[in-house]
């Protein structure tokens, strides 16, 4: 029982015909990822700098992430490396601080929009008739209003704190989520043993978990990645527009409109946390393609 | 013959090789390893001459047929030896030589014509498709010649079935249809790759006798893949015996049938031996009583239908595709609750829906399922397959289960330490089948449903299911309720058989009344179309069928 653990999507393809017993998932995948474009390990490297930066923050930072430490907008160079911003911090503390403020937000938000949305997905799937008519009908209503202008309205309403934020962008984003974990869910639902399950008796809950789940996990994992990079360039939308991450924490989107009048006298430093912003995108498709190109590979196989 | 081109009047009384095949050597990529798949095979096909081409699953008959038009499959390559077809070496000649001979000179003929037409396009415009394409023929010549052929080929309203779509004709139809599209260009050769397996039998012999007769008719070579032996006996004139890539043995078909050497051959030419003889039951354990059903409450696909399971005994429910067989699979396990009618299972009436079935009663009612493929979980090891029901059913945890799991994989042969620790994806069909038996098994039921378990595996391991079966069936006092299309299955093991035809049941009764004449219209002519091992069957069958025919016309 406690052997079949989701960490299965990791496991090598190619192992499928070999009859090898011992199994240990880092390895295989370390296997696979020597065997990688390197457009892939790049996309590796960029992401696990990044949870690096983010978990190492106060040790890897000169000063506090809040902490004034000079004049506004202090150029480039010692002490201040990246200079300072608006309100005279030093800029490389707050890009810093900033990876693990954002990053950590949309973590959270996307494990949360994943359980909510895939969890009435894989419901949707296995019940379908009403109980998927339903379901499919409400979230329909909810993706017919742009997530922008539906983020704005809910934040305006019930006020723009860390963990509405989380709750807000994560509702919204779960109906994306649960389309998907619904369409392939439907294939795997219909499947012979699945019915097999059902004839033996088996509860709702086992039959989502245990039967269908395993066997759509590469698509979702897949949409993991991507979704993650959607929320997080949500929230430094929302940030920027002065409703997402509130000062004086330090958060890309914001830290990108605090220092915008620097763009006038042509210095590139407002650009530093949206550059932040898009190498972490770029690294995580990489990675994303590459798996899809695994997945779809063992598709093939079959 | 108004439409065969003159060259090819020398070409009937020819018989010079068409086909010469020498050291033939194709390796597939697996593991990131070239592994040899076929080792050196020769052959020689004459002009006009059937060449049949049998053995198991993995034996490399396919992969050597699309060879001899100069193609591999994606993971394939043709490695070595000579592939000389009319004196051109196909193993070495451009795609662009290559391109020109296919669909002109070779056509091929896949597996399932309905996945193999594309179905936006009417018939005729993808028969016509080659020949305009080739130059060979202009659009008005093309569908000419196909109304020609479509008649040639037996296809009713040959005028105008050609303006259909795919999913507007059976399947009968469609491989018919699509043997028709492999004649436009009367090649010389055509490669048949098991054309009737996804047939029923009585639209199998239609397909069987269009496809020699036609083949005849423009004296065409073919090389014909199958894996049934019966079916082989009526169309080859030689037959070669594959197994792992290399030739077993090679003879003309009835030196083949009646004297095989190779001690292969022979076995599986026993296979079809297996029999047991059939015994009354006593009491009854299942029962199924005028059950009416229908899905969504449309139209009605069970008529009336009542059938008796006795105890340690197997029925046979026979059939067609669309006859009802699986819906009533799916009303006896409570999948589709009946309209009308009831399930009695040891006199006891059993709730209508799965739902209200309490463990109990599911745990006495077992299935296997058709394709083993898809009816075990790819993502769960064989511990965890066998181990559910163990820990559902019986409460077995921790080492017991384990034991117990151990216990059911020996009881099915197989080596519990290789196999326990497996996924679905590293065993073979005949293995993943014999998990989905343990699976059953492990509940500790009284009554399997076997809805055609073998029919998605190879002779010899169909055979070896099959001969599982009836072991457990001794040791646990099982009863089958097995749903088959295949009447050959159904003379090994059966007790008793019901015949079914569109919803209703047409007969019933022990196997050798059923068997022996006299029987109803339907039985006989489901009976009368499951080939036999004579070479002579199939056409003495046809004119015995036109003669019945004439007779009724007469009276």
């Amino acid at each position: 029982m406690s052997n079949q653990t989701p960490d299965e999507p990791v496991r090598s393809s190619d192992a499928v015909a070999i009859p090898v017993i011992e199994r240990v998932w880092w390895r295989e995948a370390w296997k696979e990822l020597k065997k990688a474009q390197w457009t892939a390990k790049l996309g590796v490297v960029i992401i696990l700098s990044y949870v690096f930066v983010a978990v190492f923050a106060p040790i890897l930072t000169p000063y506090g992430e809040s902490q004034i430490v000079g004049d506004a907008f202090e150029p480039w160079g010692d002490p201040y490396l990246l200079g300072t911003d608006n309100l005279g911090r030093d800029m490389l503390t707050r890009l810093i601080y900033g990876a693990r403020n954002t990053l950590g937000i949309a973590f959270v938000t996307t494990i949360l929009a994943f359980v909510v949305g895939g969890g009435l997905g894989l419901t949707a799937a296995t019940l379908r008739g009403w109980t998927d008519q339903g379901l499919s009908r409400i979230v329909d209503v909810f993706m017919a209003i742009p997530v922008l202008i539906f983020a704005l309205v809910l934040i305006a309403i019930f006020g723009s704190t860390v963990q509405n934020l989380i709750i807000i962008i994560a509702l919204l984003d779960s109906t994306r989520v649960f389309r998907l974990t619904r369409a392939v869910g439907m294939n795997v639902a219909v499947m012979d043993f699945v019915e097999a399950a059902k004839l033996r008796g088996e509860g709702l809950s086992w039959i989502m978990l245990r039967e269908v789940l395993p066997n759509i996990l590469p698509p979702l994992v897949v949409e993991f990645g991507l979704r993650f990079c959607f929320v997080f360039l949500l929230i430094a939308t929302l940030s920027f527009l002065g409703v997402g991450v509130q000062p004086p924490t330090a958060d890309w989107g914001s830290m990108v409109r605090d220092n915008a009048t620097l763009i006038t006298y042509g210095d590139i430093t407002p650009l530093l946390p949206a550059g932040a912003i898009a190498l972490l995108t770029v690294g995580v498709n990489f990675v994303v393609d590459w798996f899809l190109q695994k997945t779809s590979g063992l598709h093939d196989d079959h | 013959m108004m439409i065969t081109k003159p060259k090819k009047a020398d070409a009937a009384n020819d018989d010079s090789i068409l086909l010469k095949v020498r050291g033939l050597r194709i390796d597939g990529m697996s593991e990131e390893v070239w592994n040899p798949i076929v080792k050196g095979v020769d052959f020689d096909l004459k002009r006009g001459e059937i060449l049949g081409l049998i053995g198991e699953s993995g034996a490399g008959k396919s992969t050597i047929g699309l060879a001899a038009m100069g193609y591999a499959r994606p993971g394939c390559r043709l490695s070595g030896g000579e592939i000389l077809f009319d004196g051109i070496e196909m193993r070495t000649a451009s795609e662009k030589q290559k391109r020109a001979m296919r669909g002109v000179r070779i056509a091929y003929v896949a597996q399932s014509a309905a996945a193999s037409f594309n179905p936006a396009h009417r018939l005729i415009e993808q028969y016509q498709e080659a020949p305009v394409q080739h130059g060979v023929l202009s659009v008005e010549e093309a569908q000419s010649d196909a109304v020609d052929l479509f008649g040639r080929l037996q296809l009713p309203d040959a005028d105008t079935i050609g303006f259909r779509y795919p999913h507007q004709v059976s399947g009968g139809q469609l491989q018919r249809a699509m043997t028709a599209m492999a004649m436009a260009c009367k090649p010389d050769l055509i490669v048949f790759d098991e054309p009737t397996t996804a047939l029923d039998v009585t639209t199998q012999i239609e397909v069987l006798a269009a496809i020699k007769d036609v083949v005849r008719q423009f004296n065409t070579a073919a090389i014909y893949i199958t894996h049934d032996l019966a079916v082989v006996a009526q169309m080859a004139d030689r037959i070669i015996v594959l197994r792992y890539g290399e030739v077993v043995e090679e003879a003309d078909t009835r030196t083949m049938l009646s004297k095989p050497t190779e001690a292969y051959t022979k076995s599986l030419w026993a296979v079809r031996s297996l029999h047991k003889e059939e015994e009354p039951g006593e009491d009854t354990l299942l029962e199924i009583r005028n059950v009416d059903a229908s899905y969504g409450g449309g139209v009605k696909v069970l008529h009336d239908v009542s059938i008796k399971v006795p105890t340690k005994r197997t029925v046979a429910v026979v059939g067609e595709s669309g006859s009802g067989k699986s819906t009533t699979a799916r009303v006896i396990t409570g999948l589709l609750p009946p309209m009308t009618g009831e399930v009695l299972f040891k006199g006891e009436v059993l709730p209508p829906a799965l739902k209200s079935r309490g463990k109990d009663d599911l745990r006495k009612l077992q299935m296997i399922y058709q394709m083993p493929d898809t009816a075990i979980n790819p993502r769960q090891r064989v511990r965890d397959i066998i181990g559910r029901p163990v820990q559902f059913y019986l409460g077995l945890t921790g080492k017991k289960r384990e034991e117990r799991v151990r216990e059911l994989l020996s009881m099915i042969d197989m080596e519990p330490d290789t196999f326990i620790d497996r996924y679905p994806g590293e065993l073979s069909g005949g293995q993943k089948q014999r998990i989905c038996i343990a699976r059953a098994l492990a509940a500790e039921p009284q009554l399997i449903i076997c809805d055609e378990v073998t029919s998605a595996l190879d002779q010899l391991v169909a055979e070896e299911v099959l001969r599982l079966l009836l072991r457990l069936q001794d040791e646990f006092n099982l009863s089958y309720l097995f749903i088959t299309h295949d009447l050959a299955t159904v003379k090994a093991i059966a007790d008793e058989i019901v015949v079914m035809l569109q919803g209703s049941v047409v007969e019933q009764g022990m196997k050798t009344e059923m068997l022996t004449p006299p029987h109803h219209e339907y039985t006989d002519l489901l009976l009368s179309s499951v080939p036999e091992m004579d070479p002579d069957w199939l056409e003495d069958l046809l004119v015995k069928r036109a003669a019945a025919a004439n007779a009724k016309v007469r009276a």
